[in-house]
Order: structure tokens, then sequence, then C-alpha cells
């Protein structure tokens, strides 16, 4: 196996977080200067392999690449060999035979990112999301967006943020390798996670998972110190997992009436893209504590920090 | 020398096919004439053992195995015979096809029988012609790969086949409460992020078979059974008195779904590898009897098919050069009762035991097997026979190794290499 690579929350620990948001920390002054741009990684080359649609993380980790002077090559399906029934592993042996340093890696599979760093023999290998298994920059950007709005990272003295706090993550669990992620990412950091889900869209085992579970949105609101919204596709009412996305909205939606249950420090965050007056009303989108363009915002530099720690400070972030 | 009648020493003497003396001693004599001579120093002969479920693949994905390679597997793991399964391409579900495979197993190094299809195209649909097929010797019967879902159809093939002698055998899975599952669900699925298969589609099935056995008086035989409540219906039913047999893959007693954490389809396989108290349930099942045989459900697939994401991978894994092994080292049971489970019991559930499964006794059929109980190996994937490579036990040390086997009075493995 090649790396380091950055394939899971759950490799990282409470240590590996830190350390990626305090180095996200100095690029966010980065990306607020008026030439954004770095010279970090000048020379190295870094492809996008997505084989799943995606805009903002492989926008975010294109202008994160840029930012720190990498080239960078997209690899997309509809334009790829891969429409005439080239493999996955003959593809990437191809990808590395060009020389390259990293491969960001998209697909709908859980597991795909750990089948291209056994066949890689240089390259790292970045998990831009599996399936429904795990998003692990999502979860770094969520981690910073809420240490930096609790201010946490004063004096870069470790990420009070998320240390007893209540973070609630709401909506379709099952389904989704954002909300893995996050829940082994804000637990490392010390925060209590409950899921509110029907128990349709909860895995069919939370064995291990340090998490409590509430089917009452209602109840869980006015402790929350974060309320994480999941998409909701539509999808889920062909599989009858909920009857109807009106139903489905009632129960687990973030309406403007329950908004008014949550705390005035609360924060409301959803990884995107939205279903507006589905899991979230549009009101709630332009309240005050409704941090999701801020998430957008961190999640270039947090990704900067990633490539960064990978590729360019010669630091082991990850054990390959 | 171990049959179904016991143990004890002896030399055997083998002409024309036919045992023709079992004497302690038959002294150097007994092999003049241009005889071969086998060693067995220190080592059990056995009768040849048998698979119930073996994926031969041809025709129709002859790159995968075909009845040459996987018949010469079967020689290297002991078997004298297995049953070769209907989901070929074409499904073997006419007397036509039943043929071609016969045919092609008429010099292949072990007996090969087949086990023909329930419905046509193993689509679910409508009956086989199970009696054209019994005509050309088919004992068994089978949508493997499948269940046949329609309990109607179930009900009617059952009560065809009560007149021809012959045994419906079940791959035991409501397709729907399965639909989209690629694992074992539970705590490692829901870790993994892989939708899951429960326990309950297998046990739905086994429950519905052993209800429709009832109403028909049709014996019925369980594929790779793989859950603790499938294996306490089994139980129940047999004390009941029902006439059913069961089978179990030594993969389900020996790996559990926590092997698939590094989404390495070669553990991909159906039914999943389940939990660890299922793997203790089959244990269980195997030393009180619950199950009758050890079946391998080998099912050879291309590396490049095995490479594709855990989800699109298809499932399956060899089986015929590691069963009696694994069983040796893995089980801590007599080994009477794993050749019981490995030779008699599954040659019986066949129609075989004219030709297989012993006794070793002057007069009966010449397949044996020759093994070295003590012998301990490494499972290399680059050694085995197969034509494929998916053996989830690379690397894996192991007791017990098959030195000879003789098929028909032939040795066909001499000292662990192919003849043929």
């Amino acid at each position: 196996m090649s790396g380091p690579h950055l394939l899971s929350i759950a490799d990282l620990g409470r240590e590996g977080i830190e350390e990626v948001l305090r180095v996200t920390d100095a690029f966010v002054e980065v990306s607020g200067r008026a030439i954004p741009k770095v010279p970090a990684l000048r020379g190295k080359t870094i492809v996008s392999l997505f084989y799943e649609d995606s805009t903002r993380t492989r926008l975010s980790f294109e202008t994160a690449a840029k930012r720190l002077s990498a080239d960078t090559m997209t690899f997309s399906v509809s334009s790829s060999s891969v429409n005439k029934g080239e493999s996955l592993r003959d593809t990437v042996e191809t990808i590395e035979a060009m020389g390259i340093d990293a491969v960001i890696v998209r697909h709908g599979s859980a597991g795909v990112p750990w089948q291209v760093a056994s066949w890689l023999h240089g390259p790292s290998v970045i998990n831009a999301g599996d399936g429904w298994h795990e998003h692990p920059t999502q979860a770094l950007l969520d981690c910073f967006t809420v240490c930096r709005a609790a201010n946490g990272l004063e004096g870069g003295a470790g990420f009070a943020g998320l240390e007893g706090r209540h973070v609630a993550i709401v909506g379709d669990i099952k389904h989704s390798r954002v909300a893995r992620s996050n829940v082994h990412a804000f637990t490392a950091l010390g925060a209590d996670v409950t899921l509110v889900a029907p128990p349709t869209l909860l895995p069919p085992s939370l064995a291990g998972w340090p998490v409590t579970v509430s089917h009452d949105l209602d109840d869980v609101l006015p402790k929350c110190d974060v309320v994480y919204v999941l998409r909701m596709q539509r999808e889920r009412m062909q599989e009858s997992l909920v009857p109807s996305l009106r139903e489905y909205t009632a129960g687990y939606g973030l309406t403007r009436e329950r908004s008014h249950l949550l705390a005035d420090h609360a924060l409301v965050m959803h990884p995107g893209p939205m279903n507006r007056g589905v899991e979230i009303a549009a009101e709630v989108t332009a309240m005050p504590n409704c941090v999701i363009t801020t998430q957008v915002a961190n999640g270039v530099a947090v990704r900067m920090a990633v490539l960064y720690l990978l590729l360019g400070s010669g630091v082991d972030l990850v054990a390959s | 020398m171990v049959d179904a009648t016991g143990r004890r020493g002896a030399d055997v003497l083998l002409r024309d096919g036919i045992v023709v003396a079992v004497e302690p001693s038959l002294g150097a004599s007994a092999g003049a004439g241009g005889g071969v001579t086998l060693d067995a120093t220190g080592c059990v002969v056995a009768p040849g053992l048998v698979d119930l479920h073996t994926h031969l693949r041809e025709p129709g994905r002859e790159e995968a195995e075909t009845v040459e390679t996987g018949a010469r597997a079967a020689a290297l793991g002991g078997y004298t015979a297995v049953v070769a399964m209907p989901n070929t391409e074409p499904a073997i579900d006419s007397a036509a096809v039943v043929g071609q495979v016969l045919e092609l197993g008429a010099g292949a190094c072990c007996q090969v029988v087949v086990a023909g299809a329930i419905t046509v195209g193993r689509a679910g649909k409508q009956l086989a012609p199970l009696a054209e097929m019994a005509a050309l010797g088919v004992r068994l019967f089978t949508d493997d790969g499948a269940g046949v879902q329609d309990a109607r159809l179930m009900r009617r093939a059952m009560e065809y086949a009560s007149s021809l002698g012959v045994t419906l055998a079940q791959h035991c899975e409501d397709a729907d409460l399965a639909a989209g599952g690629h694992m074992h669900e539970g705590e490692w699925s829901s870790k993994l992020g892989i939708p899951g298969i429960p326990a309950e589609a297998e046990e739905l099935m086994v429950m519905r078979d052993l209800a429709l056995s009832r109403l028909t008086g049709a014996p019925v035989h369980f594929l790779h059974l793989s859950t603790e409540g499938s294996l306490q219906l089994v139980r129940e039913a047999k004390a009941r008195g029902q006439q059913v047999t069961a089978e179990a893959a030594p993969h389900h007693f020996t790996l559990t779904a926590a092997e698939v954490a590094g989404y390495d389809s070669v553990f991909k396989v159906n039914p999943p590898l389940r939990t660890d108290a299922d793997v203790a349930a089959v244990r269980e099942a195997l030393a009180d009897g619950t199950i009758d045989a050890i079946a391998t459900d080998h099912a050879p697939h291309p590396q490049e098919a095995k490479e594709l994401p855990f989800d699109l991978a298809p499932p399956g894994m060899l089986g015929l050069e590691t069963a009696l092994a694994l069983a040796l080292t893995e089980l801590t049971l007599p080994v009477e009762q794993v050749l019981a489970l490995l030779a008699w019991q599954p040659a019986r559930i066949a129609g075989l035991v004219a030709d297989q499964g012993g006794p070793i006794v002057k007069g009966s059929a010449a397949n044996l097997c020759v093994i070295d109980l003590a012998a301990e190996w490494v499972v290399d994937p680059a050694a085995l026979a197969s034509k494929s490579r998916n053996t989830p036990y690379a690397g894996r040390r192991l007791r017990g190794r098959v030195r000879h086997t003789v098929l028909r009075g032939e040795p066909v493995v001499i000292n662990g290499e192919a003849q043929r």
C-alpha cells in the first residue's frame, strides 16, 4: 500500500482531527488574502477521480489544490474510457502511470478508496465520499465550522468547541456517509451526539456507535448546541422508508415553527445540497445561526490543510 | 482405514475399479503384475469425499472454471464426486444441458453428477422437465443462486418430485427481504455502509419450505445454511420426524462478517458471512447431527470480477481444495464424524450410495482418498488447481492434506499431484 492516505475519520482519531483543524486555521488566513495562493504544493499533481456527481466537493478540492499551486486533473466518468468498459483497477493504474501525487476518489460504492489505495504504489488517496460509508473532509470542515463559531481555536490550545456540546444529527442516517463520518468526528472531539430519525432511516444496528437515538425532534431541539440536518432524498419514498415527504417534514423537518425551539446560540448546519421545504425550511436557512455557507467556505481551507499535510509537509497525517 | 463401519488398520487391493481385498496385511505380492502401490503409511484411507454443492461454471462461464479444472481441484481436495450446480449459462434445466455436462465430466478427475434446475431458466416461473432430467440420473434439483420465491410453484415442484424419487434442494433466501443486500445485515454492515441481508431472509424460506414439505410429504434439502435461527428450525423439524436434510459450507463455520472490514470482495458470498454466534451455531449443528453434510459452495470467479467495488462484485468463494483441511483444523470432531459429513452422508443425499461414500469392503466401488492428518500447509491461491483464485483463506495455515485420490480404481492424485 502507498500512502499516506485520508480514507476514514475513524483512522484519524482526536489528535489527527485536531492537527487538521490547526493547519486549517492557517489556511483560512490565506484564503482571505488578495491573492489567495501559496506555493506549498508547486510541482505536485492531484487527480480528481469522481465516479459520482458532485459539485461542491469536487470544486472545493480543486480550488484547494489550486490555492496550494498544485496541478490538477479531473477524471470524470462520462468523458473517460470507463464508458468503454475500463475497470476501476485499470483506470487507477493508468492514472498512476502518468506520475501523480494524489488521487481524490468519489464513488457510489462503499470501500472503493480502500481498493484504490491497495492498488497504488506511491500516490496518496483521499476519500471524497464512498457510498453510504464515509466522507472525511466533510466531517473535518463541519468540526472546523463548529469550533470556529464557538471560538474554540484561540491560542491553538486545542479544540474545546465540541467538548461537552450536544449535537443532533437529523434525518436519513442510514444512507448517509456524512452522518457516519460526523458521528466519528464529533464524538472524537467530545460532543454528545443524538441521532434523530424514523427507525427506517437508521442503520440496522448501532452496536458500537457512541450515540443516543430519538424519534422526537421537538424534544431534542431545545437541548441542542448544534442541529445538523441531512438531505432527504425523494427516492426514499419509493422504497417505503417514509410514506410521503409531507409526513417526513411534519415529523423530522426543521420547519420555521420548530426552529423557535432552538436555543439562541444553537448552530444550524447542512452538508448540501438542500431540499428546501423538505428537511429544512427556506426561512431557517436565512437565520443568523445557520452556517451552511460558512461550511462551504471552510471546506476549501480544510481541504487545503488535508492536501498540505498529506503531500507537502512530510508529516504522516494518517497511518498509511 | 476409516469408513461408516468404523476404524481399522488394513491394506486394500483394487482391481477393475472395484475393491477386491481388504486385509490386515496383503503383503508385497498383492500388487504384483504391473499394479501401482500407493503408500498410505501414517495416513487415513477413506471413501472419496462427495461435494453436494459445486459450481463448475461450464457451460457459459469457462473463464472462471471448467468441468475439467473444477474436477481436478476436487480430486486434489479428496473428492471423488461432485454435484454440479445448475446456474450455468444456459442453466441446467433440460435433458440436453444435463447430457452436455455429464459428457464433459466423463473423463474428469472425479465423478461429475448434476443438479437440475427446478424451474425453467431458474426464473422461478415454470416447472422444469424434472422427469426427463431424472431419467438421465439427476437426483437433486435446485434453482441455487436464488430460492424458488413462489410458494405455490414450490409446492407443485415438491408434489411432482415426490413420485420421481428425487430431492428438491433450496437456496433459502426471501428475495424481497434480501433485496439490494451485499453482506450480513448487522453491526458490520451498519458500520461499513454496505446494504445488508438480514438472517431472517434465510430463515423465512426455511420455515416456508418446512411447511411445504409437511404439506406435500416430499423431502427437502437445505443448501448452505448459515444462521442460528435456520439451524434451530431444522433441529426442531428433525425432532418432529420431518424428512429434511441440511448442509453447511466451511466459510460459515470459519469466517464472520468482520472480514468484510477491508472491503475485499473475496469475502463476499451468499449467504453472507454472519456473526460469531452464527459460526458457533453452525459448529454445534455439525456436531449434533442437525447438519448432515459439509458442502463447499465452490464458486469460482475471475480476479477482475472480484476487483469490482464490493457491492458490484459477484458473491462466491473457492472451496474444493480447502474444505477437508478446514474441517479437520477448525472442528473439534473425531475424524469419523468429519468424514461422515464430507463423504458418506452427502453421498446418501446425492443418491450416490451405489458408487460413492464407502464402506470400503470387498466388492465396493474403488473411490477412495488417502489423507495425511498431520500434514500442515499454508493456503497459496497461486498454487490452487482451480482456474480462479478467489479463496478467502490465502495465507491460512491448515492441518490435514490429501495425499492420494483414487477414482474407479485409478489414482487421479498421487502424492498431492493430479495425474490428469
